[in-house]
């Protein structure tokens, strides 16, 4: 999809959030000098196309008593990666999940899963349940615990600068 | 925040709210009509509500989830080993660089992670190899092929 200028500001004006209101893309479209239709219509076609994934809040993992975490890794036959991939993708517990290429002989794993739970046991117990359905398909795995951000900066939009 | 909120911070209405609000909202005139329903309120109520999880820390943010990929942008999660004496000049080096987005710190031989954004696709190897003279270590890249992201939900 090509997004164009009015896409554009759209996006950057909602990045940091919708205003908490009844009726937010009536407000988008008044900071925008828009019709509203026109916002609700662009916002649509953008999520129909996948640039929006959703119009959804953000929850805290923290706040909300997830405080561990763990990046998964699994050495998958190649043959069954993708269908595997999607039932773990599916999970309650992962948030992210990815096939990615495997970087031999350093590195045999091709599925990443970031796995979430309250404790460090929780993780584990939760990556035992991730084994338990890769079953076989699964040659060996790893998880990775991070011990310290070393950066963190928003994503700037590209074309923004 | 990296605290969690006492159990009894939240009620049984907030907790249907923030597991609703995970699940994408209608585009709609009255986005918050159709759960103001199933939990009783009103829409003004609802919003009242987000507003003091928003404040409370229970949920960051309310809006959009852009996928920075499909707008054009580049990305790539890269890996490498620093030895644990040059782990500080290291790190120096690779978050001086712009194309870092961010970092972590991982219990592994491959120590540090981090994704590369880009504008354009073929900046990612030019910036991998900047790095890898930068520092003299090798960067293992790890770029995306297929993503699965479906299921997550922070039950509250």
């Amino acid at each position: 999809m090509t997004l164009d200028a009015t896409d554009r500001r759209i996006l950057k004006a909602t990045a940091s959030g919708l205003p908490l209101t009844p009726h937010p893309f009536e407000e988008v479209a008044r900071w925008l000098f828009l019709p509203e239709g026109e916002v609700i219509a662009r916002m649509q076609a953008m999520q129909d196309d996948g640039v929006i994934r959703r119009v959804a809040v953000a929850p805290n993992h923290y706040a909300l008593g997830l405080a561990a975490n763990g990046m998964s890794v699994w050495d998958l036959d190649d043959a069954q990666a993708e269908a595997l991939g999607a039932r773990v993708g599916a999970l309650s517990f992962v948030s992210h999940c990815y096939l990615r290429p495997r970087a031999l002989p350093d590195w045999p794993y091709n599925l990443f899963a970031m796995l979430h739970g309250r404790t460090r046991e929780e993780v584990e117990a939760k990556r035992a349940e991730v084994a338990a359905l890769l079953g076989d398909a699964c040659r060996s795995d790893d998880i990775l615990y991070s011990t310290r951000i070393l950066k963190k900066s928003g994503m700037r939009l590209a074309g923004e600068g | 925040m990296r605290t969690t909120l006492s159990p009894e911070s939240l009620d049984a209405t907030d907790r249907l709210l923030i597991n609703r609000l995970q699940d994408g909202l209608p585009l709609e005139h009255a986005p918050f009509a159709p759960l103001a329903r199933e939990a009783g309120l009103t829409e003004p109520e609802v919003v009242d509500r987000i507003t003091h999880l928003r404040e409370i820390g229970a949920i960051t943010r309310f809006g959009p989830f852009i996928d920075a990929e499909a707008m054009g942008g580049a990305f790539c999660l890269c890996a490498m080993a620093v030895p644990q004496e040059r782990f500080d000049e290291v790190m120096t080096l690779v978050n001086a660089r712009p194309e870092v987005a961010h970092n972590y710190e991982r219990l592994h031989r491959l120590n540090m992670w981090f994704v590369l954004a880009c504008e354009k696709p073929d900046q990612i190897a030019e910036a991998a190899a900047r790095i890898e003279a930068e520092t003299g270590l090798a960067v293992l890249r790890f770029p995306k092929m297929k993503e699965f992201f479906i299921g997550f939900r922070v039950e509250a």
